[in-house]
C-alpha cells in the first residue's frame, strides 16, 4: 500500500490518477490522525467498561448501600436509615469479637509465615542441585484451593482421630480441642494460612535476594562475616522494600480472611465456631449479608474493614515517615 | 549473584519443607482411599487403602464434582483468556501510546489493586440479582475480567520488552494501530501473556469468596462451591469429602507439574517488578 502503486497505476489516465491519488492521500492522512488519536482509547475501553461496571461502581455504591436497609430477599428495595447500620455495629459485641479475632489470627498467620518464608528463601538461594524441584514443591500449597486445604486440615486437626493430636499424644501431650478452644482454633486456622502462603512469599523473597549484588557478600566475607551475619547485615537490609511489600499484601489478605474460618467450622453455618471463637470480619460480613439477609449491615461492615485498612496504612505512613 | 554452595544441612531442611508442603496433599489421597469408619479410628491411616474408586465416583456424581470441574474449566479458561486480552490491549496503550488522561487512568486502576473484594460484594450481588444472573456462570466470569494486576503487569512488561522504535517503524510503514497490535505487540508480549494467563487460571480456579455468594451447590457450582457444600455436610462421609478435595485439586497439580517452572518464574518476575 505504498504511494507508487497509486501513481504508477496504468489503468487511470495521468490527470485523474493524480487527482484520485491526492484525495486518497488526504483521506489516508486523516484516517492516520484519527487512528493515532483514538486508538489508545479504543485499546483501554474494553478493560474500563468492565472496570466501571464490576469494579468502580460496586466499590462506591457500597457506601450508599450502607446507609440503607436492604434485605437479601429483595435487593431492589432500599429504605433510607442514615447511620443506623453503623451505630448498630458500634454496639454489636459480635462485631468487636470478629475484629479482635481478625487481628489475632492475622498476627498468628502473617508473622510466622513471613519469617519462615525469609529463612526458606535464604536456603533456596544457595547453589542447589534440584533447585527447580524445591521451588515448585514449596509452591504446591499455593495451587491448593482454600476449600480443599481447609477440608483436609479439619481432619488433620480433628479432636479424637486427627493426625495432629495423635502425633502430640505420642510425645505425651493432648488431646487439644482444635475446634472449640479459642486460642487453639485460631492457631489451627492460622496454620492453614501459613501452609498455603509460605512458599509463595519465599519465592518473592528469593527473587529479591537474587537481585542483591554478589560483591556485597564478598566484601562482607572478606571482613570475616559469618553466614548468619551476612544474612543479618547484608540480605535483610537489601530486602527491606520487599519485606515491606509482603507485609502490606499479607495484612490485606489477613483482613479479608474468610474461607478458612467458614469451612473450619464444618456444617454449622457462618458463626466461626460454636462460640464465634474464630469468626473473622470477612466471615461476619458474610453471615450478616447471606445468612441473616441484611445486606445494608453487611455493607457497613465492609466500610468498617476499609476504615481499618486506612488506619493501618496511616499508622505505617507515620512510622515510616511518608511513602517510599 | 551469590554462589554459596549448599551443605548437607540445607538439603535436609529443604527436604523437610518439601515434605511439609506435600504431606497434606498426599494425605488427602490416603484418606480418599479409605472408608469413613477407618478415618474414625486412631492412629490415623498412613498408607493407601482400596476404596479410592468408590469414593471418587460418589464424589463425581452425588457431590456434583463432575459438573463442577467442567464449569470451573470453562470459567477459569474464559477468565484467563479474557483477562490476558483486555490487559494486553490496555497495558500496551499505557506503556507505549500517548493520550490525554493516561496517567490518571493508570493511577486509578493501580489504586484499586489492593482493595479487598469484600468492599464491593454487596452492590455486585445486587447487580447480578437485578440481571437475574445468580447461579449462572457469567456471574463469576464477567466480574473476574477486571484485573488491575493484569493491566499493571502487562504495562510493566511491555514498557521494557517493546522498543518504542519498533512501534514507530511500523507506523512509518503505514500500519494501522490494529495491525501494530497484531503483528508487533502480541509477539513481543507473548511470554508475559503466557505467565499472566497461567496465574489468572490458577487464581480463578481457586477463587472462593464471590463464587460462594453467586452460585449454588445444586445449580451451576464451581469446584470451590461444590467442595464448600461437601464441607458443610452435603455428604457426611469424610472419605468421600477427601475424594472431592482430591478431584478439585488434581487438575491444578497437573498444571503445576507441567508448567511449574514457568509459574515460579512468573511469580518471581512479578515480585521484582511489582
Amino acid at each position: 500500500m505504498s504511494d507508487e502503486t497509486v501513481l504508477l497505476s496504468p489503468a487511470s489516465s495521468p490527470a485523474t490518477g493524480r487527482d484520485a491519488g491526492g484525495r486518497r492521500q488526504v483521506w489516508r492522512s486523516r484516517r492516520y490522525r484519527w487512528d493515532l488519536r483514538l486508538s489508545p482509547y479504543a485499546f483501554v475501553a474494553p478493560f474500563f467498561l468492565f472496570f466501571t461496571a464490576f469494579g468502580l461502581f460496586p466499590l462506591l455504591y457500597t457506601g450508599w448501600a450502607a446507609l440503607h436497609q436492604v434485605e437479601l430477599t429483595d435487593p431492589g428495595a432500599m429504605t433510607w436509615v442514615g447511620l443506623r447500620n453503623f451505630t448498630r455495629l458500634w454496639d454489636d459485641a459480635f462485631f468487636w469479637n470478629a475484629l479482635r479475632n481478625t487481628v489475632t489470627i492475622g498476627l498468628l498467620s502473617t508473622v510466622p509465615q513471613l519469617l519462615i518464608a525469609l529463612c526458606l528463601a535464604h536456603l533456596l538461594n544457595y547453589r542447589l542441585r534440584g533447585s527447580a524441584f524445591f521451588r515448585v514443591a514449596v509452591l504446591t500449597p499455593y495451587a491448593t484451593s482454600v476449600a480443599a486445604a481447609t477440608l483436609v486440615f479439619v481432619l488433620l486437626f480433628g479432636r479424637d482421630y486427627g493426625m495432629v493430636n495423635w502425633a502430640l499424644s505420642t510425645v505425651g501431650f493432648g488431646p487439644v480441642d482444635w475446634q472449640n478452644g479459642t486460642l487453639a482454633s485460631q492457631v489451627a486456622v492460622s496454620t492453614i494460612v501459613v501452609w498455603r502462603w509460605t512458599g509463595y512469599n519465599a519465592l518473592i523473597y528469593l527473587a529479591a535476594m537474587q537481585a542483591v549484588p554478589g560483591d556485597l557478600y564478598e566484601s562482607a566475607a572478606l571482613d570475616g562475616a559469618s553466614r548468619w551475619q551476612q544474612f543479618r547485615h547484608v540480605t535483610v537490609p537489601a530486602l527491606r522494600p520487599t519485606i515491606f511489600f509482603t507485609c502490606v499484601v499479607s495484612t490485606i489478605g489477613a483482613t479479608q480472611l474468610f474461607g478458612e474460618p467458614l469451612l473450619f467450622n464444618g456444617g454449622s453455618g457462618a458463626t466461626g465456631g460454636s462460640d464465634h471463637q474464630f469468626q473473622t470480619l470477612g466471615l461476619y460480613l458474610y453471615e450478616q449479608g447471606w445468612v441473616n439477609l441484611h445486606l445494608g449491615r453487611a455493607s457497613a461492615i465492609a466500610w468498617a474493614m476499609f476504615l481499618m485498612l486506612l488506619l493501618v496504612a496511616g499508622a505505617v505512613r507515620l512510622v515510616r515517615g511518608g511513602p517510599r | 549473584m551469590k554462589v554459596l554452595r549448599a551443605g548437607k544441612p540445607t538439603y535436609v531442611v529443604l527436604a523437610l519443607f518439601t515434605a511439609g508442603s506435600l504431606f497434606p496433599l498426599v494425605w488427602t489421597a490416603i484418606a480418599a482411599s479409605r472408608t469413613n469408619t477407618r478415618l474414625a479410628q486412631t492412629p490415623p491411616p498412613f498408607w493407601f487403602g482400596g476404596n479410592l474408586g468408590r469414593n471418587l465416583s460418589i464424589a463425581w456424581t452425588d457431590a456434583h464434582m463432575g459438573t463442577a470441574l467442567l464449569n470451573t474449566l470453562v470459567v477459569a479458561g474464559t477468565v484467563a483468556a479474557g483477562t490476558v486480552l483486555l490487559s494486553t490491549l490496555a497495558g500496551f496503550a499505557f506503556a507505549r501510546l500517548r493520550f490525554r488522561g493516561s496517567k490518571g487512568l493508570l493511577a486509578l486502576v493501580v489504586s484499586t489493586m489492593l482493595i479487598p473484594p469484600q468492599l464491593s460484594v454487596v452492590p455486585l450481588y445486587m447487580l447480578i440479582a437485578e440481571l437475574s444472573w445468580t447461579d449462572r456462570l457469567q456471574a463469576v466470569v464477567l466480574p473476574a475480567l477486571v484485573s488491575a494486576f493484569g493491566v499493571f503487569f502487562m504495562r510493566q512488561y511491555l514498557a521494557q520488552a517493546l522498543p518504542v522504535e519498533l512501534v514507530e517503524a511500523a507506523r512509518t510503514d503505514g500500519a494501522s494501530s490494529l495491525r501494530i497490535v497484531w503483528h508487533v505487540v502480541f509477539p513481543a508480549a507473548r511470554p508475559a501473556m503466557a505467565v499472566l494467563g497461567m496465574l489468572t487460571f490458577v487464581m480463578t480456579w481457586n477463587d472462593f469468596f464471590w463464587p460462594i455468594i453467586a452460585l449454588t451447590q445444586n445449580g451451576s457450582p464451581t469446584v470451590q462451591v461444590a467442595l464448600t457444600g461437601l464441607g458443610r455436610g452435603y455428604i457426611p462421609d469424610q472419605s468421600v469429602i477427601m475424594a472431592g478435595a482430591l478431584l478439585g485439586t488434581l487438575p491444578l497439580l497437573l498444571v503445576f507439574l507441567v508448567f511449574g517452572r514457568q509459574i515460579v518464574g512468573g511469580i518471581m518476575q512479578g515480585a521484582v517488578k511489582g
